[in-house]
Order: C-alpha cells, then sequence, then structure tokens
C-alpha cells in the first residue's frame, strides 16, 4: 500500500561543488585526449586502406615457414636463457635493495632513500635501452641481454617486495630479535618466512614478463630470437616472421602456464 | 638470579610519560604478577627489560650486568638469558613448531646453520623434551598457522623456555586466549617456572589469574607502582589504588557480569577491548599509551 510520502527530505551523492569538480576532471582528461590527437597530427584518411593492408599482410605470411622452424630453436632457447638468468641475477641485487628500500628494516633514512633511488633508477628506464646500454659495454651478444634484463627487473621486484616486506608482522620479528638472534638471523627467521611466498611468486612472475621482454633484444644487439626476428622483418621474410610469431607465443603461453602453476603451489 | 630495576623511565616520542620512575627487583624463583588498568605501563615495563623499548632513564641489571649500557652484540648476549612471552603468541606463523621453538636457540648457533637450519643435536633434543612437557609431542613439523591459540602459546613457552633462560618475561598471555585455556596456559607456565626454578615476570590484566597463579604482586598505575607485595596482601584497599576506583577486571564469564552490573557501564568498556586479537592476526602497533 503506498501512502503520501512528504517528500521534505532531499538526498543527492554529491553536493554542487564535488559534482562540478567532476564535470571539471572528465573536461580535463577529453581535451588532454584531443590535445594529443591534434599534436600527433593522425589523420584517419587512410582508414579504406586498412582492411586491404591487412589482408595483403596475412596472404604474405600464409604458410608460416615451418621449414625455418631448426633454424630458430636454438635463439629460442638462447631467449629462455637469457630470461631465466636476468631474472636470477635481478634477486640477488632486489634482495638487499628491497631490505634497504623497506622503512621497516632500513638502517637508516641515507639507505631508505639509496634504496629508493636504485629502485626508481631501474624502473625507469626501458629494458630495451637497458640492453642498449650493455650492448655498448659487453658488447652484443646475450650477456648483454641478461644483464639488461636483471637490471630492469631489480626495480620491479624491489619495489613490490619493499611493499611486502613493509606488511610483514613486526610482532614475529620481534620475538626473534629477543631470543638473542643476530641481524642476519632476525632476517632469515623473522622477515623471510612472512615475505617467501611474495617473493617466490614475483620472481616467477617477474621471469614470465622477462621471457617476452627477451624476444625483442635481438633488435639491439643483445641476443635471443630478437636477432632473427629482426633480420626476417628487414628481408621482408613474412612467413619466417610468422612462424617466429607462432613460435614465440607457444612460449609465452608456457612460461605463463608454469608461472601462474608455480605461484599457486606457494601459499 | 637477581633482577634490579630502578627509577625506570620511559617517555615516548609523542609525550606519553609510559612508566615515571618504576623500581622492582625481583630474585630467586618466584612468580610475580604485574597489574594494571590498560595503558598503565605494563606493557612498556616489560618491553624496556630485555630493551624491545629503549627506556628513557633508570637501570636495569641482570645478575649485575647493566643492560642499558650494553652493545648490540652484549645486549644479544643477554637476550638470550632473557625469555619472553607475547600476547600474540607472536610465532612465525609460516615455519613450523620445531622451527619456532628452535627459534629459542638463534642466539647460539652461526646464522648459516641456523638458516639450513642445522641446530646442534642437544639443542633439538632439549627442543623436543619441551615439546613433550608443554604437550605438544608429535607436532614438531606441524605449521603454526595450523594451531590453534593455547597451542600456539604452548609453542610460546616453548621457544622461551629452550632458551634456558635464567628469567621469563610474559607479556599478557593469556589475552588472546578464552577463560579456560588461559587458566590452563598459566598452570603450565608457572609449574614449567617452577620446575627449572627460574623467576617469572607476568603482565596480566585478570586480576583473578594473578592472585591464583603468582607469589607476589606488583601493582601499577599510570606507570608508578602503587602495590608491591605478596598476593596474600592484595586487598581491596589495593586494588582500589590500582584501579582507581574501576572494577578490576576478571577473566571468563564473570567479566562479562561485572560489566553489565556495573551501573554505568564505562569501567567495564574500558577493559573490554583489552587483549582483543586484530582481526588480520597482526599484532597490533604498540601505541605511545601501551597496550596495557
Amino acid at each position: 500500500m503506498t501512502s503520501e510520502v512528504d517528500a521534505a527530505r532531499t538526498w543527492e551523492r554529491f553536493d554542487r561543488r564535488r559534482r562540478l569538480g567532476r564535470f571539471v576532471g572528465v573536461l580535463v582528461a577529453f581535451v588532454v585526449f584531443a590535445g594529443s590527437w591534434a599534436f600527433l597530427d593522425m589523420g584517419v584518411t587512410n582508414v579504406e586502406t586498412v582492411p586491404r593492408e591487412i589482408n595483403d599482410l596475412l596472404s604474405r605470411m600464409f604458410p608460416p615457414d615451418v621449414a625455418y622452424v631448426p633454424e630458430i630453436v636454438g635463439p629460442l632457447i638462447e631467449t629462455v636463457h637469457i630470461a631465466a638468468l636476468g631474472t636470477a641475477g635481478a634477486l640477488v641485487i632486489t634482495i638487499p635493495v628491497a631490505l634497504l628500500a623497506a622503512e621497516n628494516t632500513t638502517p637508516n633514512a641515507a639507505t631508505y632513500w639509496l634504496g629508493k633511488l636504485i629502485v626508481t633508477v631501474s624502473r625507469s628506464v626501458n629494458t630495451i635501452i637497458w640492453a642498449l646500454v650493455f650492448v655498448v659495454v659487453f658488447g652484443s651478444g646475450p650477456l648483454a641481454g641478461a644483464v639488461a634484463i636483471a637490471f630492469r627487473s631489480v626495480g620491479f621486484l624491489g619495489k613490490l617486495l619493499s611493499e611486502e616486506i613493509e606488511e610483514i608482522d613486526f610482532g614475529q620479528v620481534e620475538a626473534v630479535r629477543a631470543a638473542g638472534a643476530s641481524p642476519i638471523q632476525v632476517l632469515t627467521y623473522g622477515v623471510l618466512p612472512q615475505v617467501k611466498p611474495a617473493l617466490v611468486g614475483l620472481s616467477v612472475y617477474r621471469w614470465d614478463i622477462n621471457v617476452r621482454d627477451s624476444t625483442i633484444l635481438g633488435f639491439v644487439g643483445a641476443g635471443g630470437i630478437g636477432v632473427q626476428l629482426f633480420r626476417a622483418v628487414n628481408a621482408f621474410a613474412w612467413q619466417s616472421v610468422a612462424m617466429i610469431l607462432i613460435v614465440i607465443l607457444g612460449v609465452v603461453l608456457v612460461s605463463e602456464g608454469v608461472s601462474a602453476y608455480t605461484r599457486r603451489l606457494v601459499r | 638470579m637477581t633482577l634490579d630495576v630502578t627509577d625506570l623511565r620511559k617517555t615516548y616520542p609523542t609525550g606519553d610519560e609510559a612508566l615515571k620512575g618504576v623500581d622492582l627487583s625481583i630474585d630467586g624463583s618466584e612468580t610475580t604478577a604485574m597489574i594494571g588498568p590498560s595503558g598503565a605501563g605494563k606493557s612498556t615495563f616489560i618491553r624496556c627489560i630485555n630493551r624491545l623499548t629503549e627506556p628513557t632513564a633508570g637501570t636495569i641489571e641482570l645478575d649485575g650486568t647493566d643492560l642499558i649500557g650494553l652493545d648490540d652484540d652484549g645486549l644479544r648476549e643477554a637476550r638470550r638469558d632473557i625469555g619472553m612471552i607475547f600476547q600474540e603468541y607472536n610465532l612465525v606463523e609460516r615455519l613450523t613448531v620445531m622451527e619456532n621453538v628452535l627459534t629459542g636457540r638463534l642466539g647460539y648457533v652461526s646464522a648459516w646453520r641456523a638458516f639450513r637450519r642445522s641446530f646442534p643435536p642437544e639443542d633439538v633434543e632439549r627442543a623436543y623434551g619441551i615439546l613433550d612437557r608443554v604437550g605438544l609431542d608429535g607436532m614438531e613439523n606441524k605449521r603454526v598457522d595450523e594451531l590453534s591459540g593455547g597451542q600456539r602459546q604452548r609453542v610460546g613457552i616453548a621457544r622461551a623456555v629452550v632458551q634456558q633462560p635464567t628469567i621469563l618475561l610474559v607479556d599478557e598471555p593469556t589475552s588472546s586466549l578464552d577463560p579456560e585455556t588461559s587458566n590452563t596456559v598459566m598452570r603450565l607456565l608457572t609449574e614449567i617456572a617452577a620446575e627449572r626454578g627460574v623467576p617469572v615476570l607476568i603482565n596480566i590484566h585478570e586480576v583473578d589469574l594473578a592472585v591464583e597463579h603468582a607469589d607476589r604482586i606488583v601493582g601499577l598505575h599510570d606507570g608508578e607502582v602503587v602495590f608491591d607485595g605478596p598476593t596474600a596482601e592484595l586487598g581491596d584497599d589495593a586494588l582500589d589504588r590500582v584501579y582507581r576506583g574501576g572494577d578490576p577486571p576478571e577473566s571468563g564469564e564473570s567479566r562479562a557480569v561485572t560489566a553489565a552490573d556495573d551501573g554505568d557501564g564505562s569501567v567495564g568498556d574500558r577493559f573490554a577491548g583489552d587483549g582483543v586479537v586484530t582481526t588480520d592476526g597482526r599484532t597490533p602497533d604498540r601505541p605511545a599509551s601501551g597496550g596495557s
């Protein structure tokens, strides 16, 4: 039964000021988008040719050059090794860096900012740019690739691991300390067990990212399947390119599966 | 064993004065219970003794060694002789029972041996012995996060006792436990201490448990000792001084009744939140006012 309702009270989720603020926010987002579009001078004039070009590319890629497979197995294995070696190297550097960059384990303010600085520098430089640097330092080849992978991963792992360390229950750490444990023992008994699942999960996840990253390292001469891909693209050998892409897809899928499975194992 | 604390003061950076000059002497192998309302400074006092919290002023002498003057290495050595049991157990949740108990022996093994879990056979034997004693035989390979509260506190006791300490500091051992388990844990604790002739200093806010298990009671109010004497001498006037007119909290169902009977209910409420385990299982960050 509906009765007469005296609608004396009104309710609004946002007051006038906040509504205006939200409107301005959306407006700014549109202006930025439009501004970027205009600056880059991106016309959509060639729209009608897009389907034709795609069709053309696909027909030149098909059928993938299966005979090319024996030639890319070696570089592919090299790619996976670069990722593994880079991740392992990153892990060795990351643990001390993360301890420095976590507020509750860093010795003092200076070391804290040092930790943060390492993480930020590592993160702000793309893997491919690190690779360019290390190709100059070590010469072209997989070593430069692996070091590049490691340097980029330190930022990723260091940031996330230090956040995990900041989240730990410090009571457990105190109890270990109260028993007369040394600083290293406090780390291995009080801190490490608490961040172990995160440590394993993050490294496997990073390895998975690194497998993908290392496929393009060859573009700048840092080893792996990218060398072949780069060559094939430059030679317009589209059937070979297609074969490489398929093989990379397979490897990435497998690594993603392994990564997901491992992370589920560790609790 | 003698523990001599003189004029212990602690002022937190926030300006809270948790301890305002506490003197306390413990020797022999008696069980001393420290009672007092939340925020009286009980936890701060216990944590100052092994310097988990740095005291602001005063002296702490354990068997003639001034703990406050010790450097890092000296402090680690001194801590080996001080067993500590915590309110929230503070066990390393992802390690096994045995690993947690052996944590009590870390002060005696190298970091590398500890990392490889390669403890001397005597330590392992001691750990097995104490696990039997607290009734956890056969549980050594269980992970601590699989245990109940009472079982966890038994592991906590085992970890402290395996240190072969000269004194046991116990910070609110029962406030995360139900009344019946509280009683069992307190009995186990005092019995083991008596068997080994180790004195115990227990922080406890449940007065009835303190009276039942302790030889001596120290009443703390607002950072000052307001009662110190044998348990038998703890009368209503002494309790009055400790709790300043508020009803002293008791363990178990009686607590709820007391609170309900209480006219204004405010006093009961003051203790209701004491020692409640946070839902995420973390030790609450001990604020300046002190847990209790």
